[in-house]
């Protein structure tokens, strides 16, 4: 039974977990939400996306399977044939070209490049060439069942996780489902993440803090025309706001997760609720049931 | 004296330490620099006295009257962003990056920038001093240059009226936002909880402090979730050089606090946490 609730969406179906606030519980559901397919027999990747903070990984006992290396181009310019004419300079949006016409300085800032070509673009000398620089590495990991684990994961003073996270999508691939673990927040790293998923889980708790940063993802998953469904995490703290803002805006609450030292003290020892408790394995397996009710 | 609060992880407590430091006792500039997720407007409902657009960034648009689908700008777009649909040459507006290039190559002149200018920047006053706080508008890039923002303007709420002390609340991870948070801040507190993944992360943000020869501290908030786990980052911090400044318990009045609109140490000063997080504040200034 517990095989047909995962075959009734499609195969390929992407679930991404996201909060706008840091610490809400994403990575608890994004975990034990893997972990009960991958139990169930449900061929599953999990994509931890947060490639700042990647954390999913502590939850299971994996196998490297495979590592890639996502660079950028920055340029390169070569002296001896640059005119010193300052066009890069003037093309490059992101302050990358330090540029001296008197003196002659010219310098490339690779940690503020972007790497969008305009430097190579701009030059008619054949002065610039470009090279590749790492942001960070994506991993492939089997991790549960036989299902896999992709780890996103930048390098420290890299200007942003987009790359990274377009990267670790790519390599969990299109062939079965797939559950995302955002970044928090709602800027660009959070658009880039849950641009590509069908359905999107957030995850709050009931708090002030929560219920602002809530409220906010929700704007913006609207704007982008995403079903979108919430789970209450540390369910008996806070107040009630969150419930009457979800009944409000006609917005499905898909579960709670009581406020619990045990599933706290659980959780910071790296291990998963849906391994000690069968019930919690049904509880997750049964969001999909209520993901395809709103989806079809 | 600026005193940056990160925490690499987000949810440990950041800001409820942050609003509790702002109200120990002498009057400060509140700067969140959370501004993706700004909350202590929240608890302090500050006056609003000063607002300020934010240009976070351009996108490209295409005029179709002029676009004659030539499709020149399509493999010069490092991002991805332009394609060919039905309807001719179109752009992403997420995944544009705002580069330019599109627009200085396009032969018919038929692309322009367009400001992204929806984010915004707050002063005013709160019940304890000066408050700035930046928020930016879903989807927009360039949060460390609004942070930058929000940090100048603390500065100057801080001259203008003689304020010594600026706390800044800063975003989670270790990001260009979170770089910006610190440079040139005077004090770092990470704060931290007895967590495997806290731990993690409190490790990958002590790197990045490490880079930037800043005073660093940290706190672990709700030590007692776990004691072995906080005795593991005590010694990893000792190791690290960084000193240990407080242990604050777990205590659900923190949360309870912040439903009334209060810090802890406002709603319950005489509290076992109200008096760690006093203690907290006493060793950073004695380590100065």
């Amino acid at each position: 039974m517990d095989k047909k609730q995962g075959k009734m969406l499609p195969l390929n179906f992407k679930i991404a977990i996201a909060s706008g606030k840091g610490g809400t519980g994403k990575t608890l559901v994004a975990t034990n939400l893997f972990h009960s397919l991958s139990k169930t027999g449900i061929p599953a990747t999990l994509a931890d996306c947060d490639a700042e903070a990647p954390n999913a990984k502590l939850f299971f006992k994996s196998k490297e399977e495979s590592t890639s290396v996502v660079t950028q181009k920055v340029p390169v310019i070569d002296e001896s044939k640059c005119t010193y004419c300052g066009k890069c300079h003037d093309w490059c949006n992101y302050h990358a070209i330090f540029f001296l016409p008197q003196p002659q300085v010219i310098k490339v800032m690779e940690e503020l490049c972007h790497g969008c070509g305009a430097c190579l673009a701009a030059c008619h000398f054949k002065a610039i060439t470009e090279k590749d620089v790492e942001l960070g590495v994506v991993t492939t990991y089997t991790a549960s069942n036989h299902n896999n684990l992709v780890e996103a994961h930048m390098h420290a003073g890299v200007y942003s996780p987009v790359p990274l996270i377009k990267a670790g999508i790519q390599a969990a691939g299109d062939h079965q489902m797939t559950i995302m673990d955002a970044p928090p927040g709602t800027s660009c790293p959070f658009i880039q993440t849950v641009a590509r998923a069908d359905y999107v889980v957030l995850v709050t708790e009931p708090t002030p803090f929560g219920l602002s940063d809530l409220k906010q993802s929700v704007e913006t998953l609207r704007e982008m025309k995403k079903p979108i469904g919430v789970i209450i995490n540390r369910a008996g703290m806070g107040n009630q706001e969150v419930y009457e803002y979800l009944t409000g805006e006609n917005i499905p609450l898909l579960m709670e997760i009581p406020f619990e030292r045990s599933i706290a003290a659980s959780y910071a020892q790296g291990k998963l609720i849906t391994e000690a408790d069968t019930l919690w394995k049904s509880i997750f397996l049964g969001l999909l049931d209520k993901i395809h009710v709103q989806w079809k | 004296m600026e005193i940056a609060i990160i925490s690499g992880k987000g949810g440990t407590g950041k800001s409820s330490i942050s609003a509790a430091l702002a109200t120990l006792s002498e009057k400060v500039v509140l700067a969140d620099c959370d501004v993706d997720a700004a909350n202590q407007y929240l608890l302090f409902n500050p006056s609003h006295e000063e607002e300020q657009a934010f240009i976070g960034g351009q996108k490209a648009v295409i005029n179709p009257e002029t676009c004659n689908n030539c499709g020149i700008c399509v493999p010069y777009c490092r991002f991805d962003a332009i394609s060919f649909s039905r309807q001719g040459v179109i752009i992403s507006e997420t995944a544009c990056d705002g580069c330019h290039l599109c627009m200085r190559i396009c032969p018919h002149q038929a692309i322009s920038m367009v400001n992204s200018d929806k984010s915004r920047l707050y002063a005013g006053s709160f019940r304890n001093g000066r408050m700035v706080y930046g928020r930016l508008a879903p989807g927009e890039e360039n949060s460390g240059k609004l942070v930058n923002l929000v940090r100048d303007k603390a500065k100057e709420q801080a001259r203008k009226h003689k304020l010594d002390t600026i706390i800044i609340d800063g975003p989670p991870g270790i990001g260009c936002p979170v770089i910006s948070s610190i440079t040139g801040a005077h004090q770092l507190i990470i704060v931290t909880e007895p967590s495997l993944s806290a731990m993690l992360d409190l490790q990958r943000a002590a790197e990045m402090s490490a880079n930037f020869h800043i005073q660093t501290h940290v706190i672990i908030n709700k030590y007692d979730l776990d004691e072995d786990l906080s005795r593991q980052i005590e010694s990893l911090c000792t190791e690290a050089g960084i000193g240990m400044i407080g242990k604050i318990p777990f205590d659900p009045q923190v949360v309870e606090a912040m439903t009334h609109s209060k810090s802890i140490t406002e709603w319950a000063p005489d509290s076992a946490t109200s008096k760690e997080i006093n203690k907290a504040w006493k060793n950073l200034i004695a380590s100065q």
